[in-house]
């Protein structure tokens, strides 16, 4: 083995580097953020409207679902980036392509929709998981489908639900790796740029890496004390 | 919309797709059997093993696939002193990172068939491998097959990832064929169909097996 290899850790402090990982972790943490918001709400719609009692409804999430998590991210990515403006009349593509900053409306487009459709996954075996009474009860005392799931069963499966929607930002906040493919300067990004500007690989990784591990790391035992402040009394054990 | 595009480049589109399962296939084969080995470790009693097979498990589980390629990318040649190409360089990093998956699924489907089961087996005077490889593991194998081939499907879109470091993959193919033809709604819709295909088959297939093994 002829490892040789000369660290410098310092040069990270130093200009550009400081400034292209400053922006990328900023670009990584606001990206994921928003797509982890619009996730949950498109998510949310999808998963409930599998959950009712039209065929045609749950057809269509059943569609959406099996469409966006058979396909590879890094695919839909490019879907979004080379296909959808030609798609556009063309007025709209030419105001598309005027947007400042496309590939990060491309690829807030593209991890939002993706994850969506794990959230409503999600949020079906939530709602699989609620004892069929609530269902009973809260017709019987006279809502309508909608007001039963605004009032009494999408609280309570949400409660179920914070491990998995928690583990869902964690996996928004990898997969937003991936828009570097489309020009993102995101986290991995900086850290590819500083490995190709000063050979210095090892360094340049650890940023990044260092960077999704301490997040995962607080998400996780944030989310470990979330979970215990909302647990619902009697339906998970007490430790 | 010209899909003759298609028809004119399947050659080359073919060989990309190749590709993508022959390395699927082998990471699936190295990181499998890599997997049984540390998720054993992950349940041991034995700190020293069970500490440095979490650590593994979750540091790989908490990195993007993408990085995890370029760390390797990096790494591989400057460990062992020479290029070994860039198949063996991805590959080798698809392994480990997806053995921490496997790892994870293996875990619990060992820990699904139940603790009185090991104890029966070692009571008969098994050595514990063979209550592993001989009561344990068939069972557990037979519970996590869905999980399994879920991951393969996962590992199968991951494939993709090899774009980023220029390896001829099917993405990487379509991606070369569109900068030459310039036609790129033609061919991304048609690699998206492609996966589409396969990961719909292979969802499907786990889907299946799950609905059987709840009624029996």
């Amino acid at each position: 083995m002829t490892l040789k290899y000369d660290f410098d850790w310092p040069m990270l402090l130093e200009d550009p580097y400081r400034e292209w990982i400053i922006e990328g972790f900023i670009n990584t943490v606001y990206l994921s953020l928003m797509a982890w918001g619009i996730a949950l709400m498109i998510g949310i719609f999808i998963g409930t409207i599998r959950m009712t009692r039209s065929p045609m409804l749950r057809f269509i999430g059943t569609v959406y679902v099996e469409f966006f998590r058979n396909i590879p991210l890094l695919v839909q990515l490019f879907v979004w980036f080379f296909v959808f403006p030609l798609m556009l009349p063309h007025d709209w593509m030419m105001s598309w392509n005027r947007l400042p900053h496309v590939p990060f409306l491309t690829a807030l487009l593209a991890l939002s929709l993706f994850t969506a459709a794990r959230v409503a996954e999600h949020i079906r075996s939530g709602i699989s998981s609620i004892p069929k009474g609530q269902f009973d009860a809260a017709t019987s005392s006279g809502l309508t489908q909608v007001q039963m799931y605004r009032y009494v069963i999408i609280p309570y499966a949400f409660r179920v639900m914070i491990p998995t929607i928690a583990s869902e930002f964690l996996t928004i906040f990898k997969n937003s790796a991936l828009t570097l493919t489309i020009g993102v300067s995101e986290i991995t990004s900086a850290a590819k740029s500083i490995e190709a500007w000063s050979f210095h690989g090892i360094e340049a990784y650890s940023v990044a890496s260092v960077t999704y591990m301490t997040t995962t790391a607080t998400v996780v035992l944030f989310m470990g004390w979330l979970e215990h402040r909302l647990r619902i009394p009697g339906l998970i054990a007490k430790k | 919309m010209d899909w003759s595009v298609i028809i004119n480049n399947l050659p080359f589109l073919m060989k990309g797709l190749w590709m993508s399962v022959k390395l699927a296939t082998l990471v699936v084969i190295f990181a499998f059997p890599l997997a049984c080995l540390i998720a054993v470790g992950r349940i041991s009693t034995r700190r020293w093993v069970r500490y440095p097979s979490a650590i593994f498990v979750n540091a790989m589980r908490s990195n993007p696939l993408i990085l995890i390629v370029f760390w390797f990318f990096f790494l591989v040649p400057l460990i062992t002193g020479k290029p070994v190409g860039d198949f063996a360089s991805v590959m080798i990093g698809f392994v480990v990172f997806f053995s921490a998956y496997f790892t994870e699924i293996i875990r619990s489907g060992i820990q699904s068939v139940g603790r009185n089961q090991i104890q029966a087996g070692l009571s008969t005077g098994l050595t514990y491998f063979q209550t592993m490889r001989m009561i344990i593991l068939p069972q557990a194998l037979r519970n996590m097959m869905p999980a399994l081939i879920t991951e393969c499907v996962i590992v199968f879109q991951g494939t993709t990832i090899a774009y980023v470091v220029g390896l001829r993959e099917f993405l990487n193919s379509t991606f070369l064929i569109t900068e030459v033809t310039l036609r790129p709604a033609e061919l991304y819709t048609f690699a998206a169909f492609v996966y589409f295909v396969v990961c719909f088959a292979g969802s499907s297939l786990a889907r299946q097996l799950e609905k059987r093994q709840v009624r029996t």
